[in-house]
């Protein structure tokens, strides 16, 4: 088929260049916050995260003596680099190693407004030029006096940094942290206090893995049975369920909120471990029953001639060979309850002892830190890693688990 | 007090997983050893007996727990929606009659209509032109685990990352960096509360969603017979025609469905506009108003508007049934 005269080349480039553009589209936001989230705060609002890795330019006056300067004709001379000597003597050790000009200018007030390799004139009627390896000619009508004081803008190198995440986990800046430390408080009380994404990211944890595992054991007993046994109302049940499956958990928010409060769980982890159990229960009993029904038939009837009871077949046979099922339901349900702002908004109280990442968020940060991006961007990073790492390490099930679920 | 949150968590997986066991071995049990033993003279109508019963030990729980966590609350936020909040003092449809009269609400009803139009047949589309893009190639893999990605990541994550790339300076969002390139000077605010700027929300949802539909419509494409394809080649169809009249149509039935279960989700979704617009009333989808109600303790309101998503999702609940009654017969 591929080699049907004339097509393939062509339109397979086209397909690659095609493919490419979507990823690159798809994955750019992502790594845009990505590499915010590592960046020193001032260098985000100085330059986009695009140049992150040319490094942003950081502006300082330097003053340049004019002693070496030397008469050519009727114009004085003067030929130097920046980056030795006297005007070096200031500069950071990075911006030195790096010795890069990104743009220079003439005046105080105007700042480093002509690129590299450009020339300005000052008001002394200097002649400025400037290279990007910060080689320095002025030439003037009459012997310079006094150093050239020039706005220069100077590469600084990237600096990735992990400050931005401790920063957020701890809700202190690292100076907070040194004085916090002579005050005498440790750690764990900083990653505890009151408004740091530490105590957030454990409540998640709290919330998330009894969430993922209880309702895994319910429904595989349940599917087993709609799946294997035979009994009056099968059908309407798995009718049930799948209509279950679409119900707006909203409908399900003030009723429960009501009966939470009358069986004295009101607002708490418990509460929520059960809510997201009966969310869960539809997705879990359709997912595994679907699997259930597809496992041979001779396997399960073998073992009935050979006296096992159906608890048997269920605990020895159906629920070992049903592995890859329950696997994809655990994933959906962990990242379903990790993910999650609208149920932990309202079945967990809000207070930072027990509230989730998302709400944490949305409601600490989003709000009251709107602009600062690098504390965003970490917490951010923060909220998405342990997902991305089920994801990208189980993905296989996830697949399966889709396809499986797809019929609904 | 982290400490004892934990610890409570592990007794709970401990206490659930095991309670559960126990309670399904100790019933069976039960029923074999004590209420229906398969021995004595009654061995035959014991067993029958038994096995009329035990599907029911099996279901019990997940019953309980459906009912109790969804079944029941339906019924329950519709009797709420009649009689409480003002319809406790008025008539039963009050609570209604005055959410449709609120012009939030009808702003919000406008703009999940939106959603519900834009956001299903975007990613759908973004999906099957992935699916047949990737299909093929050599790093199609890996190309269609990064589009997939996204479905990982939180809608309040995901907000963060577009917030980031809407941001308003010139300097720092992606957007306006675009829009320098083409020689604009000041970066503008992107999201201010425009009914348009919903659109810029929905590309969220579009971009965690693609990869679901492609997942799914990727697998569907390889189901194509090849013979089919091997067929219209012959009969010197082109790329374009071999997609859209020999694949697409043996694919519908896939579509349907990834446009219906993306249609559900986007009448739920809650945490995009909450992040990204909660300051702007003309983003104001139902379920974000419904929250508003709920928060503020007006259970009238939250559940009449609850009602309304639910009658908005009806109709693909029934032909979600149908579709499965069809397949289970």
């Amino acid at each position: 088929m591929d080699n049907i005269a004339g097509q393939k080349s062509g339109l397979s480039i086209a397909t690659h260049l095609a493919t490419l553009l979507l990823v690159v589209i798809w994955i750019v936001p992502t790594v845009g916050l990505l590499i915010t989230s590592l960046r020193d705060q001032d260098a985000i609002s100085q330059t986009g995260w695009w140049r992150a890795l040319q490094g942003a330019p950081q502006t300082m006056i330097l003053s340049v003596p004019v002693e070496g300067q030397v008469q050519e004709g009727d114009r004085w001379v003067l030929e130097a680099n920046i980056f030795e000597g006297e005007p070096a003597g200031d500069l950071p050790p990075d911006i030195l190693e790096k010795q890069t000009v990104e743009s220079f200018g003439v005046s105080r007030l105007r700042g480093a407004n002509v690129a590299a390799g450009g020339s300005a004139e000052t008001r002394d009627g200097v002649t400025v030029t400037l290279t990007e390896d910060g080689t320095l000619t002025a030439t003037a009508p009459e012997r310079m006096e006094g150093p050239l004081n020039l706005p220069v803008a100077l590469i600084a190198p990237p600096q990735m940094t992990l400050a931005n995440y401790a920063e957020v986990l701890t809700d202190m800046s690292a100076e907070e942290r040194a004085e916090a430390r002579e005050r005498g408080q440790t750690l764990t009380d900083m990653l505890f206090s009151d408004e740091a994404l530490f105590g957030p990211f454990i409540n998640t944890m709290t919330v998330a893995i009894p969430a993922t595992i209880i309702p895994i054991l319910i429904a595989a007993f349940a599917a087993y049975a709609l799946a294997w046994m035979d009994f009056p109302g099968r059908g309407l049940l798995i009718a049930i369920v799948v209509g279950l499956l679409v119900v707006p958990l909203q409908l399900a928010f003030v009723p429960l909120t009501i009966i939470h409060g009358w069986l004295g769980i009101g607002k708490s982890f418990l509460g929520i471990w059960l809510a997201h159990t009966g969310f869960g229960l539809p997705l879990a009993v359709y997912l595994l029953r679907n699997y259930m029904v597809g496992l041979p038939r001779d396997i399960i009837e073998n073992a009935k001639v050979d006296g096992a009871t159906d608890f048997e077949i269920f605990v020895r046979i159906v629920l070992p060979l049903s592995f890859p099922a329950l696997a994809s339901f655990a994933i959906f349900q962990f990242l379903w309850t990790w993910n999650d702002l609208l149920v932990a908004s309202v079945f967990l109280p809000a207070d930072t002892e027990s509230t989730v990442m998302t709400r944490f968020v949305v409601t600490n940060l989003l709000g009251s830190r709107g602009g600062e991006w690098h504390i965003l961007a970490a917490a951010a990073f923060v909220m998405i890693a342990v997902p991305l790492v089920v994801f990208f390490s189980m993905q296989r099930f996830l697949v399966r688990g889709l396809l499986a679920g797809s019929v609904k | 007090m982290f400490d004892s949150v934990i610890v409570s968590g592990i007794a709970t997986i401990i206490i659930g997983v095991g309670g559960m066991f126990a309670y399904f071995w100790l019933s069976n049990l039960f029923l074999d050893k004590v209420l229906f033993p398969p021995t004595g003279k009654d061995i035959g109508r014991n067993i029958n007996r038994a096995n009329m019963v035990r599907p029911w030990l099996f279901l019990f729980p997940a019953i309980f727990a459906l009912g109790l966590y969804l079944v029941v609350p339906v019924f329950y936020s519709a009797w709420l929606s009649f009689t409480s909040g003002v319809a406790a003092e008025g008539s039963w449809y009050r609570n209604y009659s005055e959410i449709f009269q609120n012009e939030t609400f009808r702003v919000s009803l406008l703009n999940n209509l939106l959603w519900v139009l834009v956001v299903p047949a975007a990613s759908t589309f973004f999906g099957l032109v992935a699916a047949q893009l990737t299909d093929k190639l050599s790093w199609g893999n890996f190309a269609k685990s990064l589009i997939f990605m996204p479905m990982a990541i939180s809608f309040v994550g995901a907000s963060l990352i577009w917030s980031f790339v809407y941001h308003p300076d010139i300097e720092i969002g992606v957007i306006n960096a675009i829009r320098g390139l083409f020689g604009a000077e000041e970066g503008v605010t992107l999201i201010d509360g425009q009914i348009v700027d919903s659109f810029l929300l929905m590309v969220v949802l579009i971009w965690i969603q693609t990869g679901f539909a492609m997942v799914i419509l990727s697998a569907a494409l390889r189901g194509v017979p090849e013979e089919t394809i091997e067929a219209a080649i012959i009969d010197g169809a082109n790329p374009f025609q071999i997609f859209f009249r020999i694949k697409v149509p043996q694919i519908i039935g896939t579509i349907v469905v990834v446009w219906t279960t993306i249609t559900i989700l986007v009448l739920k979704v809650y945490d995009i506009v909450a992040a990204m617009g909660n300051q702007y009333r003309n983003l104001e989808i139902l379920p974000t108003q419904m929250m508003q109600y709920f928060d503020s303790g007006n259970y009238g309101f939250a559940t009449a508007i609850s009602v309304v998503i639910m009658i908005l999702v009806l109709p693909v609940m029934v032909w979600n049934i149908r579709q499965a009654r069809a397949e289970t017969r």
